[in-house]
């Protein structure tokens, strides 16, 4: 099968440091990627590239047959790659509903010519989200929450409208940074449920994540970073076996 | 009572200048000191239209609105770039230049003299010349520049605009072209902005480049400040209370040299006071702190 994302020796440093050295990965259609390593192994850099957060060196990132290398965020995003931030990233003062609602793409209300011109148009395409948008939240259990501003939320909760939010743009490359790191094991369970059943779906995954067994139970697929290279890929008991990874991370 | 008209006169002009600088400030976070300027581009296109080529009303109002919006697009980009208070120091800069260019270009603007004599305005041959007629015509341009700007922050846009003031990396990761909402608002606003120094101008009928400083984009800052920002309402609320509160002084015998300098003082304090103990204003919902 195609692969998805294919990433072709990207390198990026930072004065000095290299961050990601001659890095290549394919990403298969409809699979769960876990991506591990130690603290500035380069795991982010490599998410803030794909998304053209960071400008890369050099290489080719390669998206469904587009060239993401020179893209601006936003466009990539247009493109169907959506991503949560380490440091989780929501409007902490807006409801959870207007957060998916600020997600989803193609909106027509987003032109003022159409708000002002065509506002029929407009209020019919804000319902069938809104419509949406509860049904998203109800999928992951938490419509209850809707009117909540997200900062009155607890923290694993805000993950899982970041979650939401990745998945009301409607990418079908989602990036997810830390997705159940510091959250209560309850939480963990209904965040990996949620995402086990996407990729039936139609959704692909990268997951960076520190939670070795979140990732061992979730991916169908790992791979080892250190310090901006691929150490090790494979299926997850493959890795977790690897000597250089034991040697590395897992002692 | 025709002081009670040029209260409420005055009130409709800053709440035009309020309502604009809001959906700049309050609305899309990004703090401009600049708009005096566009008051005062808006206030001199008009003024110079009138007394030199004698074209209509109308007709100046749109090219005070565009001309302006212009110059809002190219105060606008430096905010793709830079941010906050360095953001606010660039407009400052460009509140500079155009008071520079009203007070020295004197073979076209009047340098410090101003511009005087300038005509009543008349709409499709009715002749505004009363503080009534003025009223009116306030009233109206008033309720359309709400109008549209409820529009825009009850819509998508404006939930984007909102998402760009809190968060514009989280915007830019949901595919919002964060760059050209931050330069459209800026060109609205100025528009906004200029519909004011229009009617200033006809109102007052001279203008000069006093009018239009750093002093009055303060002003008009703390109206949007104290009002509320990110509230619509806020400055229509803040318009009102900033414009009549040094009017109260009159009535307690100051005499109107002191009163001018009360009124600064009054701003000041009034804005230290809120920011301390009300960042958000009567009925705002964006506070500047983060």
């Amino acid at each position: 099968m195609k692969p998805a994302l294919n990433i072709k020796s990207v390198n990026k440093k930072f004065d000095g440091t290299v961050a990601l050295d001659d890095f290549s990965l394919e990403i298969p259609q409809n699979s769960i990627t876990g991506i591990i390593g130690p603290n500035g192994a380069g795991k982010t850099t490599l998410f803030n590239v794909i998304t053209g957060f960071l400008p890369l060196d050099s290489g080719k990132i390669i998206y469904n047959g587009k060239n993401l290398s020179r893209m601006p965020s936003y466009k990539i995003a247009r493109a169907g790659i959506a991503r949560t931030f380490q440091q989780l990233r929501l409007i902490t003062r807006m409801t959870v509903l207007d957060n998916i609602l600020l997600s989803f793409q193609n909106q027509a209300g987003e032109y003022l010519k159409n708000t002002f011109l065509f506002p029929g148009r407009v209020k019919k395409q804000e319902r069938k989200n809104r419509e949406k948008a509860n049904e998203l939240l109800a999928f992951m259990g938490i419509e209850e929450k809707a009117g909540d501003l997200v900062e009155d939320l607890s923290y694993g909760q805000q993950k899982m409208i970041s979650l939401a939010c990745c998945l009301a743009s409607g990418a079908d490359l989602l990036l997810l940074d830390e997705p159940v790191a510091g959250i209560n094991p309850s939480m963990i369970e209904k965040i990996l449920m949620v995402i086990k059943k996407l990729p039936e779906a139609g959704k692909t995954f990268v997951i960076i994540e520190h939670n070795i067994e979140a990732v061992m139970r979730v991916c169908d697929r790992v791979i080892f970073m250190d310090e901006g290279k691929k150490i090790a890929e494979g299926d997850p008991e493959s890795v977790r076996h690897d000597p250089a990874v034991i040697e590395a991370y897992l002692e | 009572m025709e002081y009670l008209l040029h209260i409420l006169i005055l009130i409709g002009i800053y709440v035009i200048l309020a309502v604009s600088l809001n959906l700049i400030v309050g609305y899309s976070g990004l703090l401009s000191i600049a708009h005096a300027s566009f008051y005062g581009v808006g206030a001199y296109v008009a003024a110079l239209l009138a007394l030199k080529l004698h074209s209509p009303f109308l007709a100046n109002i749109i090219c005070a609105i565009i001309l302006s919006g212009l110059l809002g697009a190219i105060v606008g980009i430096p905010s793709l770039r830079i941010r906050d208070d360095y953001f606010a120091i660039a407009t400052f800069a460009f509140q500079v230049i155009t008071f520079s260019v009203m007070n020295n270009w004197v073979s076209f603007t009047g340098g410090p003299m101003g511009l005087p004599g300038i005509p009543r305005p008349a709409i499709f041959g009715w002749k505004i010349t009363t503080h009534y007629d003025f009223l009116i015509v306030i009233l109206v341009l008033c309720i359309i520049i709400l109008w549209i700007s409820h529009k825009i922050v009850t819509s998508p846009f404006g939930r984007v605009l909102k998402a760009v003031r809190e968060d514009e990396i989280f915007a830019q990761a949901m595919g919002k072209n964060v760059a050209s909402y931050k330069v459209l608002i800026f060109v609205i606003g100025a528009g906004m902005a200029s519909v004011a120094g229009v009617m200033y101008a006809y109102y007052i009928s001279f203008i000069d480049p006093t009018s239009f400083t750093i002093m009055e984009s303060i002003l008009i800052i703390s109206i949007v400040i104290i009002g509320g920002a990110g509230n619509i309402w806020g400055s229509v609320l803040g318009a009102a209370v900033l414009v009549i509160l040094p009017e109260a002084l009159r009535f307690l015998g100051m005499p109107s040299s002191i009163a001018a300098n009360m009124r600064q003082i009054i701003y000041g304090a009034l804005l230290v006071i809120f920011m301390l103990f009300r960042p958000q204003g009567f009925i705002g919902e964006y506070t500047f702190r983060k």
